[in-house]
């Protein structure tokens, strides 16, 4: 048996918190201040695990489903995705399809977790998620689509290591488009600036973090580290593709990987001090934006 | 074979018990339900024992009528479509033994029953039959006793309006259907299907097209669906789930039945079906999401899978024209999958609408919630039908999908298809789909079941009796045995996929094996998806464990949804299933005409103020409405002729059939 995807998976499972901290560090930074540590979603983790639980008497067995389920959703999706150019514990041809309903599975027990609340503003939440997401996966797959003609590989831990500095001299344009694409998708998935804003919770414009408003102790812990894991498996597939290198020693292109991570998540930071989220009206626009260049990198590949 | 005439036999003589016994509702509903039933289980033996041995069981005799014989056949192609006819009439007779209660001595117990048992017989006949005169007659009496439960509750106007409006539009599929097996028979001399050969390339595509327009307007393809969101809502919730679940994917079988039959397809003929499977899909589930009515909403997700199972054909057509008999299987083999898992999961949901309606006494999504708590077991197969529905791992619904867009995806790789364009469709058309059809189940779901009752009906609500719970009960567990058992199910389908695919039989070399375990290394790529299921199953499990121990000795309380402080809002305050769709139903608005009206509050101490929404199918308002006006007024001038004076009437059949004589004597 093959042990470094384990390794890889531990090393993702322990580090994906980070991302966060990264991105609010950054964000502190710019903005003059010191900001909180790094290890803040670690403390966060550690303290809410160690709490008792509070349930509302209108939530049903559906609420309290809700986190377990869209965790291992999305360790599902951890699963099929490869370490930068290193393949993934699970591979097989077409498992990017699975990456992407795995995601669907965690939005689908979110979103139904938030509605048996019974709460208007958490159903505010999820009428905006549902909707948001369903323009985002057209757009996700026509990226991967175009890469897979690329490469001629239809698995994750196949299509991305393909991508090599020859690949993106003949069909940089394209490659570059779907990059593009993918980050915007990746800022609306994640509940990112410009499309949400993750340090309130009391905006009415509020996404994802008004719809886990009624979880708390362990439940939230599970959620808040799902969220850095899906930060982090979207994360690596941006990653993968822009970083055309590979040394095929593990160390190394380990290296390369977790470099690309964090130059990723100072840029998220970087984004989200100088821009202001979008008026939600014009979120839909911004992901057909996405579809678009997405397609457009798709009809350059196809000619 | 013989097996499968019992069954219809049962079926036949059990209708006609329930009918005599009409006078009893309690004998006739044990007729009615033991004959589904015990045709069910001896239906289904054969049904399995031909798809797993892909042998061909057939039975001819000699008849009265013209062009050919009583022609029966069992393939694996037809045990793909009788397994779930087997399975879901028998069980939805269950359900309605105990849904139809209510109704004892109000409405002709027996009658229902007898129209059941003839639509169960009529729908086993359609798919077995082998002559295209027996084919249309089992279609015929399929047509006109579904029609008849559709209107079992015909004082009610909608439920006639439905009715009439469901018999025009079959009968006009009908017609197609007819002019197409007179164009086959006279080429081949014979209606049976064995001695019809290959066609010249301008009748088969004739057939092709009268194909899709008759047998589309069964299967509800979008525009020819317009009668299938009136019509399923409007019959007792046991037979939309058998009209919704098997009854429309007759047309589905039809079609493949004449694919199979016309040979070797022109690549024009995939993307026409991969446009149909798009316009259904997408516009299936936009009208699915601006609905209100839960059951109505449940129609239009069936236009939607019909969409999905034709975009897989389409791709199944298009991989056979090209000569990729990987993709060609990939295709073929999610169409055929997704006929089975849609049978379970609609047949599932429509069951639970029932219990729901059954329950509360409404269909409006917007006046239920919080029903989870009062019917634990409804909500819990509900949850997992609108899982499965919605295309989410590790359910059955999922895999079909998978087939597909693994084939889709093979076919957009550098030696797929020349022209990848249905491909990309396909792929884009399908995840569109997945998203709306997730948001479509999270509101049905989510605004039925859970949050809190928002009227005195919603709160009164009670579990349904184990009559109704256990044929859900039943489904659930298939859906979840599908998903888990991928390798096994799609192997099984192995015959009857290469049932369609005759003429490419020689190029079985293909690395099909990875995926239908032809050979060695035998389904190690489905194997390894349902790794991925278990693992997620497991670390599920896992999780709820580790939060149990976690939470043991510590302090959980239960408390009113904190919401931020706005604690203990009223049910009122909750989002419904309008302001849930709003944003799509703005996106769409385009398309989905939806009607507003409203008074809004007026003044500083607004006292009234309401908003109603009403989504009208566009296609029936804008295209069919105007067209039959127009066929009705050109036909204003022939209306003499309907004067009701029997006798006149039966002077018109004598007159006709000495013409006919005539006519005849003359050619001799």
């Amino acid at each position: 048996m093959n042990v470094i995807p384990w390794i890889h998976m531990a090393v993702a499972l322990v580090l994906a918190p980070l991302l966060p901290g990264v991105i609010n560090r950054t964000k502190a930074r710019v903005a003059g201040r010191d900001g909180a540590p790094f290890m803040q979603l670690y403390f966060d983790l550690w303290k809410l695990l160690r709490k008792g639980a509070v349930y509302s008497r209108s939530t049903t067995w559906v609420f309290r489903a809700g986190p377990l389920i869209g965790l291992a959703a999305v360790l599902g999706a951890l699963m099929l995705t490869p370490f930068g150019k290193s393949g993934a514990l699970l591979a097989f041809d077409g498992d990017l399809v699975l990456f992407a309903y795995w995601l669907g599975l965690m939005r689908f027990v979110t979103v139904l977790a938030a509605l048996d609340t019974g709460s208007s503003f958490e159903g505010m939440g999820a009428s905006r998620e549902v909707f948001f997401s369903a323009l985002a996966e057209p757009a996700f797959l026509l990226g991967l689509l175009g890469l897979a003609r690329v490469t001629g590989a239809i698995s994750l831990s196949t299509i991305l290591p393909a991508v090599t500095a020859a690949t993106w001299l003949s069909t940089g344009p394209a490659l570059a488009l779907i990059a593009a694409a993918w980050l915007v998708i990746l800022l609306a998935e994640n509940a990112r600036i410009p499309v949400d804003d993750p340090n309130t919770h009391l905006e009415l414009t509020m996404i994802h973090e008004v719809m886990v408003l009624d979880h708390g102790g362990p439940d939230l812990s599970l959620i808040l580290y799902g969220a850095a894991l899906k930060l982090w498996v979207m994360g690596a597939l941006l990653v993968s593709l822009l970083t055309p290198v590979r040394y095929g020693v593990a160390w190394q292109d380990a290296l390369v990987f977790l470099g690309g991570m964090l130059i990723l998540a100072v840029g998220i930071g970087l984004i989200e001090s100088a821009m202001a989220r979008l008026r939600l009206t014009r979120v839909p626009q911004l992901l057909m934006g996405a579809l678009a260049l997405a397609a457009l990198a798709l009809m350059l590949i196809m000619k | 074979m013989s097996l499968v005439l019992i069954a219809i036999g049962l079926l036949m003589a059990s209708a006609l018990a329930a009918l005599l016994l009409e006078r009893s509702p309690r004998w006739a509903t044990i007729c009615g339900v033991g004959g589904a039933m015990l045709a069910g289980l001896v239906g289904l033996i054969p049904s399995f024992r031909v798809l797993l041995s892909g042998e061909h069981e057939s039975f001819v005799m000699a008849w009265c009528m013209p062009g050919g014989s009583f022609h029966i056949g069992l393939d694996a192609v037809s045990a793909v479509f009788l397994i779930p006819i087997f399975l879901l009439t028998a069980l939805a007779a269950l359900y309605g033994s105990s849904y139809l209660r209510p109704f004892w001595g109000k409405r002709s117990i027996g009658f229902s029953w007898f129209c059941f048992n003839l639509l169960t017989a009529c729908l086993i006949l359609v798919v077995v039959a082998r002559n295209g005169l027996l084919f249309l007659m089992a279609w015929e009496g399929m047509s006109l006793a579904s029609f008849f439960l559709v209107v079992f509750e015909h004082d009610k106007k909608d439920a006639r309006e439905a009715g009439w409006l469901y018999l025009v539009a079959t009968h006009l599929g009908t017609a197609c259907l007819l002019v197409l097996f007179a164009l086959l028979g006279r080429e081949a001399q014979s209606l049976d299907f064995d001695r019809i050969g290959a066609l010249a390339p301008g009748l088969a595509n004739a057939v092709f097209l009268l194909a899709v327009i008759g047998f589309g307007t069964k299967a509800g393809f979008m525009p020819l669906h317009v009668w299938l969101p009136e019509a399923h809502p409007a019959a007792p919730s046991h037979v939309s789930a058998v009209l919704s679940g098997v009854m429309i994917k007759t047309g589905i079988y039809g079609l493949v039945r004449m694919l199979i039959l016309l040979g070797h397809p022109p690549a024009w003929w995939g993307w026409v079906l991969v446009g149909i499977g798009l316009s259904s899909g997408i516009l299936g589930v936009v009208f699915a999401l601006a609905q209100h009515d839960l059951k109505r909403l449940l129609a239009y997700h069936s236009v939607e899978n019909i969409g999905i199972i034709t975009l897989g054909l389409g791709l199944g057509v298009l991989g056979l024209s090209t000569g990729h008999p990987l993709i060609a299987q990939l295709g073929f083999g999610g169409a055929l999958l997704h006929v089975v898992n849609h049978a379970l999961f609609k047949g599932l949901l429509f069951l639970g609408a029932g219990a729901v309606a059954h329950s509360t006494g409404t269909r409006d999504m917007d006046r239920l919630g919080g029903l989870a708590k009062a019917m634990p077991w409804t909500a819990l197969t509900f949850i997992i039908g609108a899982a499965a529905i919605a295309g989410l791992p590790p359910l059955n619904g999922f895999v079909s999908e998978f087939l597909m867009y693994y084939g889709a995806l093979l076919a957009c790789l550098p030696g797929g298809l020349a022209n990848p364009l249905p491909a990309v469709g396909l792929i884009a058309g399908l995840a569109l789909i997945g998203g709306l059809a997730a948001a479509c189940f999270a509101k049905a779901f989510g605004i039925v079941f859970l949050g809190e009752p928002r009227t005195d009906a919603a709160l009164a609500a009670h579990e349904c009796g184990w009559a109704m719970r256990l044929p859900m009960i039943i489904l659930a567990a298939a859906c979840i045995l599908i998903g888990f058992g991928a390798p096994w199910v799609v192997a099984a389908l192995k015959s009857a996929i290469a049932g369609l695919l005759p003429d490419i039989s020689g190029l079985t070399g293909v690395p099909a094996a990875q995926i239908f375990g032809a050979a060695q290394p035998s389904m190690t790529l489905l194997m390894e998806l349902v790794i991925g299921f278990a693992a997620v199953a497991g670390l599920a499990v896992l999780l709820g464990l580790m939060r149990k121990r976690l939470l043991k000795n510590r302090p959980v309380r239960q408390s009113p949804t904190w919401d931020c402080g706005y604690a203990a809002p009223t049910p009122r305050m909750q989002y419904t299933a309008s302001s849930f769709a709003l944003w799509f139903v703005d996106a769409f608005r385009w398309i989905l005409r939806t009607e507003r009206r409203r008074s809004l509050p007026q003044g500083y101490f607004p006292d009234a103020a309401f908003m109603t929404t009403e989504t009208p199918d566009g296609f029936r308002e804008l295209v069919f409405r105007p067209v039959f006006a127009q066929i009705r007024w050109a036909l204003a001038s022939l209306r003499w002729i309907q004067h009701g004076r029997l006798q006149l009437y039966i002077l018109y059949i004598a007159a006709t059939l000495v013409a006919l004589l005539i006519w005849y004597a003359s050619c001799l």
